[in-house]
Parts: structure tokens; C-alpha cells; sequence
């Protein structure tokens, strides 16, 4: 009777059912190519030992290694990509990423701090959430009027926008001025982590947890985000409360970016491109966005680390690299495509 | 259905508005008139709840507004703003259906009812055909339209109005205007709209609140209100009214050439 009305749910199950096959599929290639490959038929066998948690075989061993990556790798996508559909909403432009209003450049403050005066492992990736956070706060404090949106009457958030690349611009500075002060020993490793490398990053449940919550806030809110989208503050007067709504896209999309960053460093272009693709190809629809985003954030991340670790092997390239190698050229060819 | 008591409105220092002491009663439509930058729009945004008044206080069915919950409020009244940013390719259809949003506060996807009612509001604007197109291909008017069509669909007694005619081309202006006096005469809806041209609000409208700018305004039903010289001071230009058949006409008295 309604054909539009069956075809949207009808549709959005297909998609997101067809994206899940792809992000357990990413990971079981992911397990199965490297320098020894892990033929299909070993896998269930080394899952088994895995799961019993006493690795003896080559191929669990292997795959506890790789598949604990690709995990690594899911998760890091899936945040970024996620952060990426919510700043997108926040900001009402489709063009913002996590990266836009500076959450990254403060971790980045952190982590090269830190890995400047060679401290852990683990401290680094604390050092890079703690500057995320520092920089989360002052944004909030700077851009709280906007945020409630009782700032700006029409087109508003261009006070957080700008708020943010202001600081964004300071920590780059600041960022500048470490990597020319550092010693030549650290300078490598300071490098990898500003392009976003997922080799040696450790598998955390805390990534976890930040992407269920998020996830969580995102679904419960996505009819509300896209009335938002559509009329920016009027969406009061349809029941919306705008100030908490953009408050939590702020928070989540901050908590994730900062998750994902300190865990991997500011790997580019999966925030951007990934939403992007997927409102290409599936509409604005944040019911169906949120979902598909995620999941292929996750799949795109576990391919392209696939690829770092593979393309050049036995060198590794940062996975970073990656990214923004696929990421340019596609991004390139869906603005034509939608300007035609 | 809406009051207003003691209401001040101002932007930055400048007073738009003041003491302004106003009631509308169910089925009643009023046409806001008075110059750019008198405040209509200001005025429009307060009764919407966009906007606190700098004093005084907006009351829509006995309540006042700051004590209406959103969501209840979303079912009561609907707001048309005066222009709108369409940053995503959503499509027209997606655009009515969001209107929808406080009837389901609860659902995922919409019902097949809210189906129905998008696509009868989408067909009363004669926007049907245009259903599946992306929102930021429509021209001006198309999009006027539709918006007005999601504010339609949003089903409210009240209705909130800033220049709906903006960007409709001639008979669209006046099946607007029909549609409006319709939903006033049969279904006991009320609206309130800013309009820039008299002859229209003087045959859609049966009250007229005429603003100054300065924090004069007069209120009242539009015979009484829309006089010549009473509309020439308002919007400090003469204007003359010239009776055509049962029409009053009003005409700019001053040549441009």
C-alpha cells in the first residue's frame, strides 16, 4: 500500500545485514593474509584454541596476533566513523570530521609530548587522551552558548567551528615546535603516530565501551538527529531539546574521537569518507546512517591495515598512509560524481 | 489559544516592542504587518519559543510557554521559518515525515499512517510529484511549499507563519492563502503569518497586528485595523485603499517612475 514505507525498513535491513557479512568478513581476511598465510580451513580449528585461550598451533598463534589487530582496527574505524556522522550532525555540514574542531591536534599534544621524553607505552596513549580531553573542555567552555544554541538564531555553530580551528591551529603549532626540538632517535615514532599507525596498539575493552555507548546515545537519538540536520534550532518546535542533543553529540563525538586516537594516533580521511559513502549510498537518514557508518568504518579500517601490513611486507607501512591514499582519489570521485 | 502580556521584545538596545497586550482566539488568523526590521520575525520566534521575551510573558492555551513540555508543545503548535539551510540531500518526503517526529517519541520508524498523512499534506501543496526529489534541488518556491506541506503534516490547532507566501509565485500564493482560511473556517485551526502584501492578508486574515518598530503596535480585526492612513503610518508609505467590487484594493499612492 505504502511501497516507500515498506522499502525503508525493507531496505535498511538488507544494508546493515550485508555490511555486518562485510566487517566479519574483513576480519577473517585480515586473519588469513601476511607473510604466512592462514588457509580458511584452519581457522575454526585455531578459534577453538583461541576461545580455550592456550595457543600452541602456528595458525592460532598467528591469529591471535593478527586478529587482535583487526579488532584493534574495527574498533578505531567504526569510532572514527561514528564521531564522524555525529560532528557532521552537530555542525549541520557534511563536510566536518572528527578531526575538524582540534580534538586530535590536543592528542596529538599529548602523545608526541610524551613520546618525546620517552615514556611508556600505555603513558603515551594516556598523554593523548588527556590532551584530547583538555582540549574537549575548553571548547566546551569557549562554545557553550552555541552549543545550547541559544547563540546564533540561524546557521549556527560557527563559534564552536571556529573556537575549534583556532585551537586546532594552536596545538599544530605546538606540535611543530616538538618535532623540531625532539631528538633525531624520537622523531621516527613521532612521525608514525601523527599518521596514525595501529602496529604495537594494544587491544583495550575501553574502546569498546566508548563505541557501545556512543552507539547506544546515536540510535536513540538519530530520528531527533535528523530533524536537527534538517532544521537546526527550529527543531525546538518540534520537540527537540537542542542544547542537550547537541551537548551529547558533543560529548560522544569527543569521547570517541579521543578513544580512537589515543589507540591508534590521528589516522585521516576514514571520519570524512566513510559517512560520506555511506550517505552517498544509502540517504542522510541517520537511522540508517549511524548503523551502516559504523560498520563500515570498522570493515574499511580492518581492510586498509590489512593492506599497510601486507603491500610493502616485510616493511609496515603506517596505516595512516593508507587511508588517506584510498581516501583522497574516492572522496575526489564522489564530489564529481555529485556535482555532475 | 495564544496571549501575550506586557511583552517586550528587543534587539540589542533597540526596544521593537512594547506592552504589547494581545489575544487570539481559536480560529482566528491574523496577519503580522510593519516594516523590515520592526520585529515581526522577532515576534514570530518568541510566540514560537525560540526566543525568551526581554519581559512580559507568551501563554498558548492557558499555559505558559516555558511550562509546556517540548514534546507537547511539538503537537500543539508548528512553526514555519522565514528560510531554510539544507545542508543534506535529504529527500521531500523525508523532510514531511520528520515532521512527524512528536507523535512517535518512542518509535524507530515511522507508522504507515504517518505515510499517509505526509503524502496528503505533500498533495495539498501540489508537491505530490516532487516526493522523491533531493530537498536542495527544488527551487525556491517548490521548497516553500514543502516545508509548508511538513508543517501541515506536523497537525497542530496552531499555526506559526513567517512569510509563508515567500517565493510562491502568484496562484500558489493564493491556494496557500485559501488552504489557510480553510483550515481556520472548518477545522477551527488558528494562524498567525507575517506578510508583506495587504491585499492577500486582507483577504486571508481576519485580525491584523500592525508593528511599528519602536514599541507601538495596534491590534484588531482587519476592517477596523487596516485603514488607510492607520497602514500608510505603519509602514511609512502612502497608501491608498480603493474599493473594487466587494475587494478592497490597496495601492502604493507614490510613482516610481
Amino acid at each position: 500500500m505504502h511501497p516507500f514505507f515498506r522499502t525503508m525498513r525493507h531496505r535498511a535491513t538488507v544494508v546493515i545485514t550485508a555490511l555486518a557479512l562485510l566487517a566479519v568478513a574483513s576480519l577473517v581476511l585480515s586473519g588469513m593474509i601476511g607473510s604466512v598465510p592462514v588457509p580458511l580451513s584452519d581457522m575454526p580449528g585455531a578459534l577453538v584454541e583461541l576461545a580455550k585461550g592456550d595457543a600452541h598451533s602456528m595458525a592460532a598463534t598467528l591469529l591471535d596476533l593478527r586478529l587482535s589487530r583487526a579488532l584493534v582496527a574495527f574498533v578505531t574505524g567504526a569510532a572514527l566513523a561514528l564521531a564522524g556522522v555525529m560532528m557532521q550532525a552537530l555542525l549541520r555540514n557534511p563536510l566536518a570530521d572528527p578531526y575538524v574542531l582540534g580534538i586530535s591536534a590536543g592528542a596529538s599534544v599529548g602523545a608526541l609530548g610524551a613520546l618525546m621524553f620517552m615514556w611508556a607505552m600505555w603513558a603515551v596513549d594516556a598523554a593523548a587522551f588527556g590532551g584530547a580531553v583538555a582540549v574537549s573542555m575548553m571548547l566546551y567552555l569557549f562554545a557553550r552558548r552555541d552549543l545550547r544554541g541559544a547563540a546564533a538564531a540561524e546557521g549556527g555553530s560557527s563559534l564552536l567551528l571556529l573556537t575549534g580551528v583556532i585551537l586546532s591551529s594552536a596545538c599544530m603549532a605546538m606540535v611543530t615546535l616538538m618535532l623540531s626540538i625532539a631528538p633525531e632517535s624520537r622523531l621516527r615514532s613521532m612521525i608514525f603516530w601523527m599518521i596514525g599507525d595501529l602496529a604495537g596498539a594494544p587491544l583495550r575493552a575501553l574502546p569498546w565501551m566508548v563505541l557501545a555507548l556512543a552507539m547506544l546515545f546515536a540510535l536513540k537519538s538519530a530520528r531527533a538527529l535528523n530533524v536537527l540536520a534538517l532544521h537546526a534550532e527550529a527543531a525546538v518546535t518540534l520537540g527537540i531539546r537542542v542544547g542537550a542533543l547537541r551537548k551529547g553529540l558533543f560529548f560522544c563525538s569527543g569521547l570517541l574521537t579521543a578513544s580512537a586516537v589515543s589507540s591508534a594516533g590521528s589516522i585521516g580521511f576514514v571520519g570524512l569518507i566513510v559517512p560520506h559513502a555511506c550517505r552517498f549510498a544509502c540517504g542522510p537518514d541517520h537511522r540508517l546512517l549511524i548503523p551502516a557508518a559504523t560498520l563500515g568504518g570498522g570493515a574499511f579500517l580492518v581492510l586498509a591495515d590489512t593492506l599497510a601490513r601486507t603491500a610493502l611486507a616485510p616493511q609496515q607501512l603506517p596505516v595512516g598512509v593508507v587511508t588517506a591514499l584510498i581516501g583522497a582519489p574516492v572522496f575526489l570521485y564522489q564530489l564529481h560524481r555529485l556535482r555532475k | 489559544m495564544i496571549e501575550t502580556r506586557q511583552l517586550q521584545l528587543k534587539a540589542g538596545a533597540r526596544l521593537l516592542l512594547d506592552g504589547l497586550n494581545w489575544r487570539v482566539a481559536r480560529g482566528e488568523s491574523w496577519c503580522i504587518i510593519g516594516r523590515n526590521g520592526a520585529g515581526k520575525s522577532t515576534l514570530m520566534r518568541t510566540l514560537a519559543g525560540l526566543r525568551d521575551p526581554d519581559a512580559g510573558s507568551v501563554n498558548i492555551g492557558g499555559r505558559a510557554l516555558r511550562e509546556w513540555p517540548l514534546a507537547d508543545l511539538a503537537r500543539e503548535r508548528a512553526f514555519l521559518a522565514q528560510s531554510r539551510s539544507d545542508a543534506f540531500a535529504y529527500r521531500a518526503i523525508e523532510t514531511v515525515l520528520a515532521a512527524r517526529h512528536p507523535y512517535h517519541v518512542n518509535r524507530y520508524w515511522e507508522g504507515s499512517d504517518d505515510h499517509r498523512i505526509a503524502h496528503a499534506a505533500l498533495a495539498s501543496m501540489e508537491v505530490a510529484d516532487l516526493a522523491d526529489r533531493d530537498v536542495r534541488t527544488l527551487s525556491g518556491g517548490e521548497r516553500q511549499r514543502v516545508a509548508i506541506a511538513a508543517m501541515l503534516a506536523q497537525d497542530t490547532p496552531l499555526l506559526l507563519l513567517d512569510e509563508p507566501a515567500n517565493a510562491l509565485d502568484l496562484a500558489h500564493q493564493s491556494s496557500v492563502m485559501r488552504l489557510l482560511v480553510r483550515l481556520c473556517r472548518e477545522q477551527g485551526k488558528t494562524v498567525v503569518m507575517i506578510g508583506h502584501d495587504l491585499n492577500l492578508a486582507h483577504q486571508a486574515s481576519t485580525h491584523a497586528l500592525l508593528m511599528m518598530g519602536d514599541g507601538q503596535w495596534q491590534a484588531g480585526p482587519v476592517a477596523e485595523v487596516m485603514q488607510a492612513p492607520t497602514l500608510s503610518r505603519y509602514l511609512g508609505h502612502p497608501i491608498e485603499v480603493v474599493i473594487h467590487g466587494e475587494r478592497r484594493i490597496f495601492i502604493p499612492s507614490e510613482d516610481i517612475a
